[in-house]
């Protein structure tokens, strides 16, 4: 893989995490195009929090799964951490995210047949780490589930199973961390909960974190806000 | 490596939470059926070989026309082997009243080497096992040499200069000729009394035998020592020469018990199928998530192959395990089948048993698994994202291929294999589209019935696939299983029938043309009527129409017994028992050129028509017979018949001996004793025994088939589990649903029974229109008897199938009613 020409002259410092160029996807329908995504563009730099908000439908979902490589644009480009996902098949893209990028899902998307230890262990075997098992057990220590360790996300609550998907995405300690609404399924204290600990993780490990929500009191917490409706940016908005 | 670890850590997981047990099962079932058979075959093929040493009562003979160097002896014993050694003569023996020429076997101390000697105290009574051979100055003498001889067990005979104490009746040896030769009278004595008998000079005609057995390493290499250095006019025989034609009957079994064991097979695959593409439909979000994480294609496609392997290990050594198991119920359920103990099965077979596993893994399991590989990571986000469909040619192509190599391996011939799997295909489609219609019509009476059967019903018709195979796996198994029960009592009741009660059970052979008075008059004494003798003359054809053996073999047409001994019989009259169906049997009183009468089969087999000419000799004479009539017999009435039959014209003048047979109940056998006495040339041949022997053995052959086809019924309920299995999650949520309208548990599990109860039904007339079907063609065809249709065929497959399928289906979803409707409705 090569990195982005885009980054190629910016400093260390100031290098963006995450850059989406004119992204644009459109699919074909019995009444013609339908534009899902028209021509987003924005960056984000190293630590900074982003909330990606809009109504049902405005191309939210559409964004991240592009900005995370699982779908590819029509048209456009996106870069994770310095690298390029242009050009790139499914396993060159899963590469760049191998290590890089982590994932908070609404739905927890926790693995049944693995326990809370080795749903985090996951992405940090799949990097090679030798020291994957005393890696997971530090960082659920650290989201407050040493006592959970051997436990089958049936045995979880929903607030402990959220603390072990955000364990699992931060155990490889990536450079970017994607969250599908991540408090979406949970009441509001457990809710609280999980948000201060994305953020705290956020802070501590210098994630760029990009959030997608409809809860406005979570984006208000964010950094940034960038409003999508109707598949356009509308608004790119900065606390 | 790294996807094998992550493999391992999640597999021990779904084992424990029972993801991978139908698959297991399916696998399982497989193996066990296919190493049950060949453990089995194994164990018989050894005992075979261990009986066909007993036919030279030792694991290597050595015989010769002179007396063999007892060095070899020596030699042979330090290399650890034992050894026995004998010698075989015809003399002259002297009882008292009169005098008979009997084959003389002496022995020395050790014979046999293998199989046993059994003996009775006095004629008639029980045999039992000898535990030596008789001792010097005693002899063990057989009925027949008992009876010529006049005398019984206690008296004394001379043999040569000796006189020697008849101490037993001797009732078997292991290497006495079979069949009739081996009725000639023996006298069993010790090789020490040789010498002293003065029997055996210079120049004497005698047979010197050397025995041998050991391990059997330490034999070959005795074996292939002597043959090396042959010594001339020595012959050389070990069980490899004797035990060949029993060996190739054995395969042929196994080979017959696989084919069956196919049916298992099969059904297994379907499952195997099934539960594969159920556990890669449960493993697509993992797959999406690893591949979100990073994961590469290949990463997810091994941890997947990893799990299969893993299954399919464990899978083999539980199928392994029921299959030894299996075996020996088996085995001993057969017991008696063949003489002694059966020898313990190797583990050759275990090999067989797991290649199947795998093969059906990657036949069958693996197309489904092959799609984890294609899964967009996007299903993260949209859940409703599946991989493609695996390629039609992917899925059929390996199916088809591992169907191919398996039934391959249990029948190694193309011709056989391609009818096989076209059958198979055939028959599958035919049942498939059977078992379619019968649930398409089910599906139609769904509005004439209550809220609870509707919704079973409608679920049967729903998952019309899914039912229809259902329904032909159930259907199948029954149907074997009632061919099996039902039909075969049928059939042998059909045939028992067809025999009449009061049917001869003795044969009398080697009456002479003067003894017939005698004997007529002993048996009409015993008020057992008026006997019929029927001559029998040995012949043999010389030429057909001119034409040599050979020369009408080189026609293509077969040549039967032509060139060769046969046995012939003439007769005036046609027997009630056989019915011409060609030409036109001789009159009473015919008296012209000779004519000869064939059976229908042997003409056809040797291309014989009407007019056709035998030149026939007999005793010396050749005669030309012309074909006036050919004949169907009634083997079934028990009576002597012969394929070729001549007109009298002059044949009661040539050398011949009678045969007759007649019934005689249990407490007549008094009458055989007499005869024997009075008659000791006649050879009386006991049928009840040998009917006896061929019912025991059609019993227990068609008890082995049953055990196979048990495991055709266990791969069926594996189908029903798989099936079930892979519409649980839809099944839950439907009855989540029902129940959250207001249906009671009650309501909900009638439905569930009402669905499998009707698949039951449908898969009891599936089979029982099959086994009917099945039961008149092989009646008709292969056994000739009427055969209607049985109602008790009807009533044990429906209810059968009712029962059996209704109550195991219900069983295994009744979780999906159970389950509380929030869990349920939260988590979809």
């Amino acid at each position: 893989m090569t990195k982005s020409q885009l980054n190629e002259d910016a400093s260390p410092a100031t290098r963006s995490v995450l850059e989406a160029r004119a992204l644009t996807r459109t699919v074909p329908t019995v009444d013609g195009t339908l534009t899902i995504l028209d021509d987003v563009s924005f960056t984000a730099g190293r630590g900074e929090t982003l909330a990606i908000i809009g109504p049902s439908g405005a191309g939210k979902s559409t964004l991240l799964a592009l900005l995370a490589g699982l779908d590819t644009p029509t048209r456009g480009e996106v870069a994770l951490d310095g690298y390029s996902l242009q050009g790139l098949d499914e396993d060159g893209r899963a590469a760049v995210r191998a290590g890089r990028v982590g994932f908070v899902f609404q739905s927890f998307h926790l693995i049944p047949a693995l326990t809370a230890l080795e749903n985090v262990m996951m992405p940090l075997e799949l990097t090679g780490e030798p020291r994957a098992r005393e890696l997971a057990r530090d960082i659920l220590g650290s989201v407050g589930l040493d006592q959970r360790l051997t436990h089958y996300p049936a045995q979880l609550s929903g607030g402990e199973k959220q603390r072990v998907a955000i364990a699992r995405a931060f155990a490889t300690r990536p450079s970017l961390l994607f969250a599908d609404e991540p408090t979406g399924n949970l009441d509001r204290d457990t809710g609280k909960t999980v948000e201060r600990l994305l953020f705290d993780l956020n802070r501590d490990l210098q994630t760029t974190l990009v959030l997608v929500t409809h809860d406005p009191a979570l984006a208000a917490q964010c950094q940034r806000r960038l409003s999508i409706d109707g598949g356009r940016l509308v608004k790119d908005e900065r606390s | 490596m790294r996807a094998f670890r992550f493999a391992l850590s999640g597999i021990a997981r779904e084992l424990r939470a029972g993801e991978l047990l139908v698959l297991m099962a399916a696998l399982s079932i497989a193996v066990a059926s296919m190493t049950a058979i060949g453990f089995l075959t194994d164990r018989i093929s050894r005992a075979v070989a261990l009986q066909a040493t007993e036919v030279l009562a030792a694991d290597l003979r050595l015989s010769g026309g002179r007396p063999l160097a007892e060095a070899r002896l020596v030699e042979a014993e330090t290399q650890g082997l034992s050894t026995a050694y004998g010698i075989n003569f015809p003399s002259v023996v002297f009882s008292e009243q009169t005098s008979t020429l009997a084959a003389l076997k002496a022995v020395s101390t050790g014979y046999p080497l293998r199989g046993e000697l059994r003996i009775a105290d006095r004629l008639f009574e029980t045999p039992r096992l000898a535990e030596q051979i008789p001792a010097p100055g005693t002899v063990y003498a057989d009925a027949a040499l008992l009876a010529r001889l006049g005398i019984d067990v206690g008296a004394q005979i001379e043999v040569g200069a000796l006189v020697l104490t008849v101490t037993q009746v001797l009732v078997y040896r292991p290497d006495q000729n079979p069949g009739f030769s081996g009725l000639a009278p023996t006298l069993l004595m010790h090789v020490d009394d040789i010498a002293p008998s003065g029997l055996l000079v210079e120049g004497s005609r005698a047979n010197y035998s050397q025995l041998f057995a050991g391990d059997p390493d330490e034999v070959a290499a005795f074996a292939a020592a002597l043959r090396e250095n042959r010594p001339e006019g020595v012959r050389i025989e070990d069980q490899a020469e004797s035990g060949s034609q029993l060996a190739s009957a054995i395969d042929r079994a196994g080979r017959f018990l696989s084919l069956a064991s196919l049916v298992s097979l099969i059904l297994s695959a379907v499952a195997v199928a099934m539960a594969a593409r159920r556990y890669a439909d449960r493993r697509l979000d993992s797959a999406a998530l690893m591949k979100t994480f990073g994961a590469p294609q290949s990463f997810v496609l091994q941890v997947g192959v990893w799990h299969l392997l893993v299954v399919g290990v464990l899978a083999s050594a539980i199928g392994v395990g029921i299959g030894y198991a299996a075996e020996r119920l088996l085995s001993s359920a057969l017991s008696g089948w063949l003489r002694g103990d059966l020898p313990a099965a190797g583990w050759a077979p275990v090999l067989p048993g797991v290649a199947t596993a795998m093969v059906l893994l990657v036949g069958f399991g693996l197309p489904a698994l092959l799609r984890l590989g294609d899964t967009p990571p996007m299903r993260v986000l949209r859940h409703d994202l599946e991989p493609p469909p695996p390629g039609i040619w992917l899925t059929y192509g390996a199916a088809l291929g591992a169907l191919g190599l398996i039934v391959f391996w249990a029948v190694p011939e193309v011709n056989l294999l391609a009818i096989i799997l076209g059958g198979t295909l055939a028959t599958s489609a035919v049942l498939v589209l059977g078992g379619r219609g019968l649930v398409a019509l089910l599906g139609k009476l769904r509005g004439q019935v209550g809220v609870s059967w509707r919704y079973g019903l409608a679920n049967v018709a729903r998952r019309g696939g899914d039912s229809a195979i259902q329904v032909v796996a159930f259907g199948l198994g029954l149907m074997v299983l009632l061919l099996l029960t039902l039909v075969r009592n049928d059939l042998l009741d059909g045939w028992n029938a067809t025999v009449p009660i009061d049917a001869p059970n003795q044969f009398l052979i080697n009456i002479q043309p003067d003894e017939r008075d005698s004997i007529r008059q002993l048996f009409s004494e015993a008020a057992l009527g008026e006997v019929e003798f029927v001559p029998l003359v040995r012949g043999r054809i010389n030429t057909i129409n001119g034409l040599s053996p050979s020369e009408w073999r080189e026609q293509g047409r077969g040549a039967w017994r032509a060139g060769r001994e046969m046995n012939l019989s003439w007769s005036a009259t046609l027997d009630p028992s056989n019915e011409v169906v060609r030409g036109e049997y001789w009159s009473a009183d015919h008296a012209g050129p000779p004519e000869v009468s064939v059976d229908e089969d042997i003409a056809a087999e040797m291309g014989l028509t009407i007019g056709d000419q035998l030149a026939i000799d007999i005793a010396g004479v050749e005669r030309i017979a012309t074909v006036s009539s050919l004949r169907t017999i009634d083997w079934d009435s028990f009576k002597p018949n012969f394929f070729m039959v001549l007109s009298p014209d002059g044949m009661e003048a040539l050398p011949q001996t009678y045969i007759t047979s007649l019934n005689i109940s249990e407490n007549q056998t008094g009458v055989l004793r007499q005869l024997v006495r009075q008659h000791p040339s006649v050879s009386v041949i006991d049928i009840d025994a040998a009917l006896a022997q061929v019912r025991g053995i059609i019993q227990k052959a068609t008890l082995a088939v049953q055990y196979v086809f048990l495991f055709t019924l266990a791969a069926g309920v594996v189908v029903l589990f798989a099936a079930i299995q892979s519409t649980l999650d839809e099944r839950r949520f439907e009855s989540a649903l029902l129940r959250t309208f207001g249906a009671s548990r009650r309501v909900v599990l009638t439905g569930i029974l009402a669905e499998f109860s009707a698949l039951g039904l449908l898969a009891g007339i599936c089979a029982a229109t099959g086994a009917s079907i099945i039961g008149i063609i092989v009646a008709r065809e292969l056994f000739d008897l009427p055969m209607g249709l049985n109602p008790v065929l009807w009533f044990a497959g429906t209810i059968g199938g009712l029962l059996l399928v209704g109550i195991s289906g219900t069983l295994a979803a009744q979780g999906a009613a159970k389950a509380p409707p929030v869990n349920t409705l939260r988590g979809h």
